[in-house]
């Protein structure tokens, strides 16, 4: 995701296509190219480069024309004369107007964990007032509650497990409610914890009999630790056991040897470590690099009946994720969401999970700054892809229109939208091609990809 | 005679105390010896992990938090965090509410089944089915229908409350001695002025025992029923703390939640003494 550039560098292509010309667009490009530009700093200089953009692209429609401007005067001669004759500043500040949202005051629920840090962030760190709206972030008991509560309407919109809106809106475990996901919160930033007593037990293919426990049946973590099994040979239905256990509890019951381990959001992983109960086998990041966890939902009904607070919760969603994604904001963010009133943890733990260098739990300090990360773009394939998965472990029956309930639930198009109108670059493509442990997985042929797995459970 | 009694047992409860304090003090020392680990890899670790600190804490430790607590108990620092008090009254307002709300059904139902054997045995098998059914077990049931979860809460104490008053009320009524309503049937006395001179004074200690009984189950339910549907009260307060696996401040909850319990209980049996009459 290249969110801001300047539009005053001339190397820089205003036009559609890309750089290097082989591309639809920018983005494209990008994504090729594997570059991703850090976030300007203020959200005034992002309208600003958009509307600059529009103006430099209306002065020179041709390209050659304006890098030879540009590289003669420089840019900041350019900004200064553009701003002569263009009220620049003036016209940021219409473009940033939206339309007034219906509903200022709303309740957003979310689960304590580390996931959850742009929504819960964005309330003290005045992202959403920003916005013009008054959130008041809600912890909630778990996430059947979480589901519960969203839909009855006590919260407008919440922190749900990124398969949860496709499962609500499916009905499967609930009534079938539609569902949308502007935003996904975090890509990866889980992991694999094992009770100390297994330190030498570090190949998957001696955990015949072990137990596990998961956060939720409808979670990435499901899907993540009955794939990394499966992929070593075992059948998560039965050679292992996987409980649902609530995150706080995963510690206490580690502790108490009830279980063997856990697939779990973080800060509950550090928090094994932080108490000495367990140690870091994997992180999820190692399973799939950049999958998604948690996402931001509301359902189909309040997005209709309220769609200008819909767009700016949205809006507030995304600046606060840009804003998490920087590293060097990361220990300022742990300090914020730690109190009681957010997550209840120790800063320590906090920082250690957002800054990326941890303590294993075997005696050793690791630092992967990518261990945690956030990016909101909703791909539609990480939907395609845990409809695979709902499948293969039997959670649906019968036949997918896999494409048609992932557009329908992931909103792609609209952030897409959102994200260009707030200066941001959103992929071109809904549709991305991953690897999973080094499995590659394609969109657009997701029974190919469901066919070919060994393990699964027989339907 | 009794008060010597009474000092004694006061004695013997505080000896207990005693021993109980220091058994917990000793039991909870750290005593596992401290791995040797890099000072690096120590500083991201937990007092558990590096000091050999029992996970447990002590009742030092939890006196010293206790205090804390007690110093500011109406702090509200937000949604989400709120001090001791703020969360005992939101339990007591909606065990409150639901109780009313129970006893509003409860004594009226109570006396016409008690008063009419038809309706007391048609009714018989109904209340025997609905009286075990564990109070959570109504909370799905209650978000789903009732769709709001401040309300589901006030739902499932009034119904976890109504039965034993219902019961006893049943009971009271039924049991009445047939000699009085006898005396009262010679007099000429109206049923509706019979329910109340007569009947209703000899049956009050029954039902406010089944009061008695209903509000301690209320008490209990409360907070397992904001463990499960958070937001605010002390079973929310337990669920917050045990989410950050603060011990000490589970134990603080738990000495409270047991002292409210006691005073509603007492509370309770002070005005059954008052309706109790000799025969």
């Amino acid at each position: 995701m290249s969110t801001f550039d300047n539009p005053f560098d001339p190397d820089r292509n205003l036009q559609a296509g890309c750089v290097c010309g082989q591309h639809q667009s920018a983005a494209e490009h990008e994504q090729a190219t594997g570059l991703r530009c850090d976030p300007v700093a203020s959200e005034e200089k992002r309208y600003e480069g958009v509307v600059a953009s529009a103006v430099m692209r209306a002065m020179f429609p041709q390209d050659v024309a304006r890098r030879a401007f540009l590289k003669s005067v420089g840019a900041s001669t350019a900004l200064a004369a553009l701003s002569q004759f263009f009220p620049l500043k003036t016209a940021t500040e219409v473009f940033a107007q939206t339309g007034a949202p219906e509903k200022k005051d709303l309740k957003v629920g979310f689960i304590p964990i580390t996931c959850a840090t742009p929504i819960i962030m964005a309330a003290p760190m005045g992202f959403y007032a920003k916005h013009g709206l008054n959130v008041e972030v809600v912890k909630t008991a778990g996430w059947a509650v979480i589901r519960d509560k969203t839909i009855n309407k006590e919260y407008d919109a919440a922190h749900m497990l990124a398969p949860m809106p496709i499962a609500i809106s499916l009905g499967l475990g609930a009534n079938a409610i539609p569902f949308a996901v502007p935003a996904i919160e975090n890509i990866n930033g889980q992991g694999i914890v094992l009770a100390t007593k297994h330190k030498d037990k570090r190949d998957p293919k001696d955990w015949k009999g072990l137990k596990f426990a998961i956060p939720f049946d409808y979670s990435m973590h499901n899907y993540l630790l009955r794939y990394y099994l499966a992929e070593h040979g075992l059948d998560p239905d039965t050679d292992v056991q996987l409980r649902s256990v609530p995150p706080p509890e995963m510690v206490a019951n580690l502790r108490a040897d009830n279980i063997d381990g856990f697939l779990a959001p973080d800060n509950i992983c550090q928090r094994a470590i932080y108490d000495g109960v367990g140690f870091m086998h994997l992180l999820s990041k190692e399973i799939w690099d950049g999958h998604p966890c948690c996402s931001f939902a509301a359902s189909r009904e309040f997005i209709t009946s309220a769609p200008n607070s819909f767009a700016a919760l949205t809006r507030a969603i995304v600046d606060a994720t840009a804003y998490a994604s920087k590293a060097e904001n990361r220990k300022q963010i742990a300090e914020a969401i730690a109190p009681a009133n957010y997550i209840n943890a120790p800063v320590t733990v906090l920082e250690q999970v957002l800054t990326g260098t941890y303590a294993d739990g075997l005696g050793g300090v690791k630092t992967d700054a990518k261990r945690v990360d956030f990016d909101p773009f909703p791909w539609q394939s990480f939907a395609v892809w845990m409809l695979t998965q709902m499948k293969r472990w039997g959670q649906i029956k019968g036949d997918v229109d896999y494409k048609a309930v992932a557009e329908q639930v992931y909103l792609a198009t609209d952030t897409k939208k959102l994200m260009t109108e707030m200066g941001l670059s959103p992929p071109a493509s809904s549709y991305k091609s991953f690897a999973v442990m080094g499995k590659t997985f394609d969109p657009a042929k997701p029974e190919d990809y469901l066919a070919s797995f060994k393990i699964r459970k027989a339907s | 005679m009794t008060s010597s009694l009474r000092f004694r047992a006061g004695l013997v409860s505080i000896v207990l105390l005693a021993a109980f304090l220091g058994i917990w003090h000793l039991a909870t020392r750290s005593t596992a010896p401290v791995a040797t680990m890099s000072p690096e890899y120590a500083k991201l670790m937990g007092l558990t992990a590096t000091q050999g600190k029992s996970a447990m804490p002590g009742p030092l430790d939890v006196g010293a938090k206790l205090w804390e607590h007690l110093k500011r108990p109406f702090y509200d620092n937000g949604p989400n965090d709120k001090g001791l008090g703020i969360q005992l009254a939101y339990s007591i307002a909606r065990v409150g509410t639901g109780y009313l709300l129970a006893v509003l059904v409860a004594i009226p139902l109570g006396f016409l089944i008690g008063m009419s054997p038809l309706l007391s045995k048609a009714l018989d098998p109904f209340i025997q089915v609905l009286k075990p059914i564990s109070p959570l077990a109504w909370m799905p049931l209650a978000l789903y229908t009732i769709k709001d979860s401040s309300v589901s809460a006030i739902f499932v104490i009034f119904i976890c409350s109504i039965w034993p008053m219902l019961l006893n009320t049943v009971f009271g009524v039924a049991s009445v001695r047939k000699e009085w309503i006898n005396v009262a049937r010679t007099l000429e006395v109206g049923t509706i002025r019979r329910a109340f001179t007569v009947i209703l004074p000899a049956a009050a200690p029954t039902i406010l025992t089944g009061m008695r009984i209903s509000i301690g189950i209320a008490w209990l339910v409360i907070v397992a029923a904001e463990m499960l549907v958070g937001g605010t009260g002390i079973g929310y307060f337990v669920w917050n703390e045990w989410n950050n696996l603060s011990i000490t401040n589970v134990i603080i909850a738990i000495l409270l939640i047991g002292i409210v319990g006691m005073l509603l209980d007492q509370i309770l049996a002070r005005f059954t003494r008052m309706v109790t009459f000799p025969e």
